[in-house]
């Protein structure tokens, strides 16, 4: 099997840090891609490896971007080697490592430094960097420790000694030259880790972020991360509409669908060759969401939307409504415009009313109860607070019994439930499920279950 | 070609010896790849993988299965998928009436086969002896991946369109795809005589697998840019002018940065070329574009955008092709 060189191998790295998904396979693919087209050609070598590790759009953008950062670090290098060693790439970062290293040995950093040796230097650097460990770099407070490492590591004392015993000797311009020369290579230092951490820990950080995010309160979000936030829920939810959307019919094993069998074997005068089994379909769940879009609770209900809008594989019909101190039919405002912008037209249309739970479920009943059904789960998202208007359970009750099922999720904890003017224990015994819904994390499990259970 | 005389295979490897060599080869029956894809090409034979292509309608994802097959002077074999389509459809089948025929016609026979022997088990015993001969490959009708399979010399596969297939159907093409045979339950693995060239398109409707997706080369096809787009119209219409075609592709190239429903892709500007050909155009003017556009828009609503705007549109197309405004 082949081995992936020193270089592809760190890239590989590299790309799975920026959020590449690159299996071992996949790694496997490239090296033996790479062995095809050589590392000769840097415009073919990208256009290999994009062929190969990235596989949506998303990630040719993430690759190009990727490839750019780590093949541009070793251009001082090529330009040093012409490739006259087949066995050592010229991309090789340090490539022709150990040469400038302090100890032993090689020429010294003092040396390289007052030649301007920069091919030498800047491969030196390059060996130091990988042997102080910089693909584990993770947070920039790391940036200083991980460049001192670096030049440490190159031998940055012995050149402070050598300056020391050049300016005792009175060569004051050598040393002033050599000052120069480590300001300069601090510099470079501090750049290449800088780089170094964009290319390995910024798929790390994100990482940390979607955790935390995942489990924020969303009516705590700042703007700056509802853009993430979308794109978090969106993989959710295609994630689970992947998992539920295919199984559509169970076969029933051991029992014959005779209608179906002789007509399958008509073709052969009746003879059964082929037997069909009886199936059970899966009915994709029919789904009513009522959201209060008034207050704290309209965040919690645009996340909610956006996130069952994005099922809409795995669900078989989804009409919505949003209600604050009356209740309208807000499907179609969803289906024919983006998210973002239904939401804010929604929201101007009736957002922002102080909420009247009551007043809200019989508009519900007049207009829409006959469409409710017994495969149809409604889900009803609000605190339950309806500013000490009549909350109206006559109707949750009725809907109860028609329905298939009725979850109410609240953004409020458990504890806030019942108190001031929230209703939510009246309305509580006559849902199949309440409960607290405030992050992702808990939208997640409400969706799944709601779709496990149709499975 | 060089090497007519030499076997087929090794002319294959020969043609796609460089991806230089790909290029103009494909060049040559009239596809201008850009240098992705021909290093995708290039890849794809000597990596023996399957490549998926996306990219939107009518870049040309179809017409590169057909360029390599010209250019290889392969058979091509095409599979269109659709929603519901089978193993039995796309695999192989029995050929069912054949094995009711034969048998029915060597009902008299049995006669004599088995007429000597006294027990049954011994009758049995001498049927066994003839094999399993109504499930062998005379009664094997194959389908379009066992022919590309069974194809002498090679093949290319194009397994068109594969988004709009059942998940099921991807999951049972993982097979071909990573390992270049299939199963059949009564006949045992069948592996290629050649490695067929497969290409599988998607029109991105849905999301493939990650297992399809691993499996594959991943190729996307985007809009070309006004350089390669007019060297294609230029290989396609060769009846045009200099100046008509890169005023056209300027034009064309303006129209996708418009926000429009669909945005014309390749194929469209050809037809628009050709169109234009006909018409004995020499250069843009808006009356005739705007009589032309539905050839390149296809919907109402991108068609009144584009209308409001036609007058600046070739205005600065004309400055961009180098033209007196």
């Amino acid at each position: 099997m082949t081995v992936a060189s020193e270089p592809l191998r760190q890239f590989l790295q590299a790309a799975r840090s920026v959020g590449i998904r690159v299996s071992a396979a996949e790694g496997i693919d490239a090296a033996r891609a790479v062995q095809v087209v050589g590392y000769a050609d840097r415009t073919v070598l990208k256009d290999t490896l994009g062929l190969v590790l990235a596989k949506t759009p998303d990630e040719k953008n993430l690759f190009d971007e990727c490839f750019d950062l780590y093949f541009r670090r070793d251009q001082l290098a090529q330009d040093e080697e012409p490739g006259t060693n087949p066995q050592a790439p010229v991309i090789t970062p340090g490539g022709f490592g150990g040469e400038g290293m302090g100890g032993g040995g090689g020429r010294s950093l003092s040396q390289m430094l007052l030649d301007d040796d920069r091919a030498g230097l800047s491969a030196a650097m390059e060996e130091a960097a990988r042997e102080s460990g910089i693909q584990n770099i993770r947070f920039f407070t790391q940036k200083n420790l991980y460049a001192r490492r670096i030049l440490d590591r190159m031998g940055l004392r012995q050149v402070e000694r050598d300056m020391e015993a050049k300016r005792r000797e009175g060569d004051q311009a050598t040393a002033d030259r050599l000052e120069n020369r480590v300001e300069a290579l601090r510099d470079q230092a501090r750049d290449l880790v800088e780089r170094n951490l964009l290319l390995f820990a910024r798929g790390e950080t994100e990482k940390f972020r979607e955790e935390l995010l995942k489990s924020a309160r969303l009516s705590n979000l700042e703007r700056r991360d509802l853009d993430r936030m979308r794109i978090l829920v969106r993989a959710m939810a295609k994630r689970l509409a992947a998992r539920y959307a295919k199984t559509r019919r169970r076969r029933l094993r051991g029992q014959l669908d005779v209608r179906r069998t002789m007509r399958r074997n008509m073709g052969w005068g009746g003879v059964p060759f082929v037997t069909v089994w009886k199936q059970k379909r899966i009915e994709k769940p029919r789904v009513m969401v009522l959201c209060d879009v008034s207050g704290s609770v309209a965040a919690m209900a645009q996340f909610l939307l956006m996130f069952l809008y994005a099922l809409n594989e795995a669900l078989k019909d989804i009409r919505s409504f949003a209600f604050a101190s009356s209740l309208m039919e807000v499907s179609d405002i969803l289906e024919s415009e983006p998210i973002e912008a239904a939401i804010a037209r929604i929201m101007q249309a009736i957002g922002f009313g102080s909420s009247n739970y009551g007043n809200s479920l019989a508009d519900f009943e007049d207009g829409w109860e006959r469409y409710v059904s017994n495969k149809t789960t409604i889900i009803i998202l609000g605190d339950a607070r309806g500013n000490r208007t009549d909350p109206r359970t006559d109707i949750v009750q009725r809907l109860s019994q028609r329905a298939k099922r009725i979850i109410w999720l609240n953004p409020e904890y458990r504890s806030a439930w019942g108190t001031g003017d929230s209703d939510m224990f009246r309305y509580a015994p006559y849902c199949n499920v309440v409960t607290v819904c405030n992050t992702l994390r808990h939208l997640e499990r409400v969706v799944t279950d709601l779709l496990k259970d149709a499975a | 070609m060089p090497d007519a005389g030499v076997a087929p295979a090794g002319s294959v490897a020969h043609k796609l010896a460089s991806i230089e060599a790909v290029e103009q080869g494909l060049a040559s029956v009239g596809y201008i790849p850009s240098r992705q894809i021909s290093t995708a090409v290039y890849l794809a034979q000597h990596l023996e993988k399957p490549i998926l292509v996306e990219g939107p309608a009518g870049v040309g994802k179809t017409e590169l299965a057909k360029s390599v097959a010209a250019f290889l002077d392969l058979t091509l074999i095409r599979m269109q998928c659709y929603e519901g389509l089978d193993e039995s459809k796309a695999l192989y089948e029995w050929k069912y009436g054949k094995q009711l025929l034969y048998t029915q016609i060597l009902k008299d026979k049995i006669g004599d086969v088995i007429g000597a022997t006294e027990s049954l088990p011994a009758a049995l015993t001498k049927l066994h002896a003839f094999g399993d001969i109504f499930f062998s490959e005379q009664f094997l009708e194959p389908r379009p991946l066992l022919r590309a399979l069974q194809q002498p010399g090679g093949a290319v596969l194009l397994i068109d369109e594969i988004d709009k297939s059942d998940q099921e159907f991807e999951a049972f093409l993982l097979e071909i795809l990573s390992d270049y045979q299939v199963t059949i339950p009564e006949i045992g693995s069948i592996h290629a005589l050649q490695t067929p060239i497969v290409m599988l398109t998607s029109n991105s409707t849905r999301d493939l697998g990650d297992a399809l997706k691993r499996r594959c080369l991943h190729l996307h096809i985007g809009f070309p840019d006004a350089k390669l787009e007019g060297r294609i119209i230029e290989s396609r219409v060769p009846g045009i002018e200099t100046s008509l075609r890169r005023e056209l592709v300027a034009f064309v190239q303006q129209l996708r940065t418009l926000d429009l429903k669909k945005v014309p892709s390749v194929s469209e500007t050809i037809d628009w070329a050709r169109v234009l050909v006909l018409l004995h155009a020499a250069a843009l003017d808006t009356d005739m574009v705007h009589d032309t556009l539905n050839v390149l828009l296809k919907f109402e609503a991108d068609i009144e955008v584009a209308n409001k705007q036609l007058a600046t549109l070739t205005q600065k197309a004309r400055q961009e092709a180098g033209l007196p405004g």
